[in-house]
């Protein structure tokens, strides 16, 4: 006497769940007598019997089947609440050969990612979407779904839903039968064998469909929840065969999966440079002197940031070395960062300066050049300096020296007292701006950079603030007592 | 004539891997299984098969939840 096994664990399983976190790791995290587990044991079944594990991505919903990628022995993906829809097209766009299975529930398809969902049926996506209808919220502890029934009680609809302040229950297969694009749409329950049977046929259908490239399938699974419905067994399965079909009529909805031809999309194209060409233009100046750029400084990325309250100029004078960067011929980035309230409020911007490509935009740590312009943003962001950094504060708002590390070099200049005594204390950044170009000039430029850098500033003056030539002349003037002054100071 | 073989199966629970949810037990056309008094690591009433009479249906394999907990055999008399 021999025995073999005529039906057994389904291959489309991992052997063990090894990712599931305790001891149990031959069994999923449901509850016992839920629908979750059959629907999965059945895609599994198709998964492994149409020999599709290596092309095939589960997308995981957010509700009870979460979990799912802990258990299907193919590519998965989990995506946010009711965005399978999305994730699944971006998915099928960018691999038409591949296998997409979404997988939602009631909260997922039919609330969150509603639109989501409706917007990918109709454009017939390549992809198939089991949904999971069982009429309650389950993972939250049983809230109303939109697919509650009239009557229905639930832990918020606690004297039963009522159509008038809740409306009816969504009817997805209804709706989504009467699109053009979808090719299969068909309602299913996980109740009696027979009818389990016919779900597993669903199912095999709607992954055929996709298999073949047809376009989109929608299996709704009627689905017990015993736990949160608080029923047994077989309560459930009279629950769903006699209430619920009721309102939500089992039956194929739609079937053109024996009239219809692959589809076949144009392919996206990803050429490298192409998109290097675009994003990172060369821009041409005609009119601005050409500095050379030969000072060591430029060899790496620059990483500055300039901080204040709002109102004193933090964001232009950003901008104005960003235009300047970009004149002379580097990539540069600014990324400004303010509160709420226009004035008063903390206010700084990030500056990266490159030659090459600029990755991401935030500078929070090693700060190479860091200007200060009042306490609060000299305590807050004097610890991300980077170990070689360069400070320059405004000491007429900022009395107590810094405490800097070895290393570090630190400059001050009273930048608003020279704003004020020039007329307007509005250019203290562009006073500090000179005092920075004092700085650099005799430190760190090359010669041909120094003696470029002026023109360069007066040109970011005229970029930034291009048709107010009052303010292009008054900055000007600020930014030249600014580096006077720090010249001065310097000598 | 021809003598008729009939297949014979055998629908083997496993007792760990059973949550007691008792829904192959409402599904076996023939009776078969039924939730025992002894308990699982897990703590909960586990499904037996009576022993003799498979059909090989598939029903309870079909309607329980958990991907291993029910395999059929399929008896092959030597």
């Amino acid at each position: 006497m021999s025995e073999k096994i005529k039906l057994g664990r389904p291959g489309g399983f991992f052997e063990t769940f090894e990712r599931r976190p305790g001891s149990v790791k031959k069994n999923m995290s449901y509850c016992p007598g839920c629908g979750h587990g059959i629907l999965h044991k059945l895609i599994a079944e198709a998964i492994a019997d149409f020999g599709i594990k290596d092309k095939t991505t589960f997308i995981s919903p957010v509700g009870c089947a979460v979990f799912a990628y802990y258990y299907f022995d193919c590519f998965g993906l989990q995506v946010p609440h009711g965005r399978s829809a999305a994730a699944a097209t971006g998915l099928t766009r960018a691999n038409p050969e591949s296998i997409i299975i979404g997988y939602q529930g009631d909260g997922d398809l039919a609330a969150i990612g509603f639109n989501n969902f409706l917007q990918a049926a109709n454009r017939g996506e390549n992809y198939c979407v089991f949904f999971v209808n069982n009429a309650i919220y389950g993972m939250t502890g049983g809230q109303m779904a939109p697919t509650s029934l009239i009557g229905q009680k639930t832990v918020t609809s606690p004297y039963g839903r009522n159509p008038l302040s809740e409306g009816y229950p969504i009817k997805v297969c209804e709706m989504v039968s009467q699109l053009q694009a979808p090719i299969y749409v068909e309602r299913v329950a996980l109740t009696s064998t027979k009818n389990i049977m016919r779900a597993r046929m669903a199912v095999r259908k709607a992954i055929q469909n996709n298999i073949e490239k047809k376009g989109f399938s929608l299996v709704e699974v009627l689905s017990p929840c015993p736990v949160n419905l608080k029923m047994k067994t077989d309560e459930i399965n009279k629950f769903i065969d006699e209430k619920m079909t009721e309102y939500f009529p089992l039956g194929v909805y739609k079937d053109e999966s024996a009239t219809r031809t692959k589809v076949e999309r144009p392919l996206p194209v990803y050429d490298r440079d192409a998109v290097v060409k675009a994003m990172y233009r060369e821009v041409e100046c005609a009119s601005c002197v050409k500095a050379p750029g030969d000072s060591d400084i430029f060899n790496k990325e620059l990483r500055i940031k300039i901080c204040g309250f709002g109102g004193q100029g933090v964001l232009s004078l950003g901008l104005v070395m960003a235009a300047m960067g970009k004149e002379a011929g580097f990539n540069v980035s600014w990324l400004p960062s303010y509160g709420p309230e226009m004035r008063g409020g903390t206010a700084n911007c990030a500056l990266i300066v490159n030659r090459t490509a600029i990755g991401s935009p935030i500078v929070d740590s090693g700060i190479d050049l860091l200007i200060v312009l009042n306490r609060p943003s000299m305590e807050k962001y004097l610890p991300e300096l980077g170990d070689n950094g360069i400070l320059l504060y405004d000491s007429s708002t900022i009395k107590e020296a810094p405490a800097v590390k070895p290393g570090q070099q630190v400059y001050a200049l009273s930048g608003s007292d020279i704003a004020e005594k020039y007329g307007n204390l509005k250019c203290a950044n562009a006073v500090m701006l000179g005092a920075l170009a004092a700085i650099l000039k005799k430190k760190f430029l090359s010669a041909g950079d120094a003696a470029a850098f002026d023109q360069t500033a007066f040109d970011g003056f005229a970029e930034c603030f291009a048709g107010k030539e009052k303010i292009v002349k008054m900055n000007s003037e600020a930014y030249k007592l600014g580096q006077d002054a720090m010249a001065a100071e310097l000598k | 004539m021809a003598e008729t073989i009939k297949k014979k199966f055998r629908a083997a629970p496993a007792p760990d891997e059973c949550k007691g949810c008792g829904r192959c037990v409402s599904a076996c056309p023939k009776k078969l299984l039924k939730l025992g008094t002894k308990l699982n690591f897990m703590g909960v009433p586990y499904a037996e098969y009576a022993g003799e009479g498979c059909i090989g249906c598939g029903a309870c394999y079909y309607s329980c939840p958990e991907p291993g907990a029910i395999t059929i055999y399929e008896i092959t008399e030597d």
